[in-house]
């Protein structure tokens, strides 16, 4: 596991060491997080709000 | 066999995919969208990107589009293509093609006037369906059970920041069960499909709460299935067909980065593993 930081609340968040980015983390403090890669290092922001052309 | 993954979201399939590709020994490339660019001009290199045919599978459609563009200019092998991509997006483009070539659909009347649009649906008969020309998982649209009701939802689209707001498209509400089919379509094969039932919605997606069930694909849409798919180009399409009582089959819509989890989960068929052997297949051609 990797420890990360939530970028809402400041608390802990821990991600699997394979987790690619795009991956959606929800935590405690309720906010959805997207994984990302920041200079070859695994980060967390706030995901994307769901898109009008989202779909299949 | 490099297989290229292209995606903004990591849902359920693309990880599925990924997995299912090590598992049988190919190389999987996961490309996040949003960590990709392009430089366009002759002599840029892009060679750094190894892959023999990639998939796409972005959840933004403008996402998708895009980057099947990039990739297809690049000479990769891109399933599904940009131009089968627009063909399904558009709603107007996937029927008159269908149409075109004497599949049948839903009756539907497209104007870029309201009042054109209430007097043609009371041709085709309420309730009437309105939908956005693009759009999926049953985003704004709407039945509307009469022409006060359906004026009203004209109105709503009006106001609306999409691109194609005042291009009304109405359609008849089919008189179906209260289900539609799914099928896979993957390379010259419809293998597997589902039922989506809802007792709660007339609506059938299964992102709106519909339940999936197994479904027996007989000749006839599988057939109907592979015609479709020559009409319509791609390789990996997901198309939903309703049972009209009277006419039969008739193609509703066509969905170029289709959803699977469900399809697998009461099939117990493997689509990642299924689509992958016939991505090898193609490829060796
Ligand atoms: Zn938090």
């Amino acid at each position: 596991m990797v420890l990360l930081k939530c970028p809402i609340c400041g608390n802990d968040v821990n991600v699997p060491d394979d987790s690619l980015p795009g991956e959606i983390v929800e935590h405690e403090c309720g906010a959805q997080l997207e994984v990302f890669n920041s200079n070859g290092k695994l980060a967390l922001r706030l995901a994307e709000q769901v898109g009008e052309d989202w779909g299949e | 066999m490099i297989i290229g993954v292209s995606y903004d979201l990591l849902r359920w399939e693309e990880k599925d995919i990924i997995t299912e590709a090590r598992k049988s020994g190919f190389k999987a490339i996961p490309i996040f969208t949003k960590d990709f660019y392009s430089i366009v001009g002759v002599g840029e290199n892009h060679n750094e990107l190894e892959a023999d045919v990639i998939i796409q599978r972005n959840t933004s459609h403008a996402r998708a589009l895009t980057t099947s563009l990039i990739f297809e200019g690049w000479n990769y092998n891109v399933v599904n293509d940009a131009t089968s991509l627009f063909k399904c997006g558009n709603k107007l483009y996937t029927l008159s093609l269908l149409a075109k070539h004497n599949i049948k659909t839903p009756r539907t009347v497209v104007t870029f006037s309201k009042d054109k649009a209430v007097d043609l649906a009371k041709k085709i008969g309420f309730p009437a369906v309105i939908k956005p020309i693009e759009g999926s998982w049953g985003r704004m649209v709407a039945k509307a059970v009469d022409e006060d009701i359906l004026y009203s939802f004209l109105e709503y689209q009006e106001y609306t920041t999409s691109q194609f707001r005042q291009i009304y498209l109405v359609q008849e509400f089919v008189k179906k069960p209260n289900r539609d089919i799914r099928i896979f379509v993957m390379g010259d094969e419809a293998p597997v499909g589902i039922y989506r039932v809802n007792e709660h919605n007339w609506k059938t997606n299964t992102a709106l709460g519909a339940r999936a069930l197994p479904l027996k694909i007989d000749d006839e849409l599988r057939d109907l299935a592979l015609k479709v798919r020559d009409i319509m180009g791609g390789f990996f399409l997901g198309i939903d067909i309703f049972e009209d009582p009277e006419r039969g089959y008739l193609v509703n819509e066509i969905n170029g980065v289709p959803e699977y989890k469900n399809t697998v989960r009461v099939n117990n068929f493997n689509v990642s593993s299924y689509l992958l052997n016939k991505l090898r297949e193609w490829i060796k051609k």
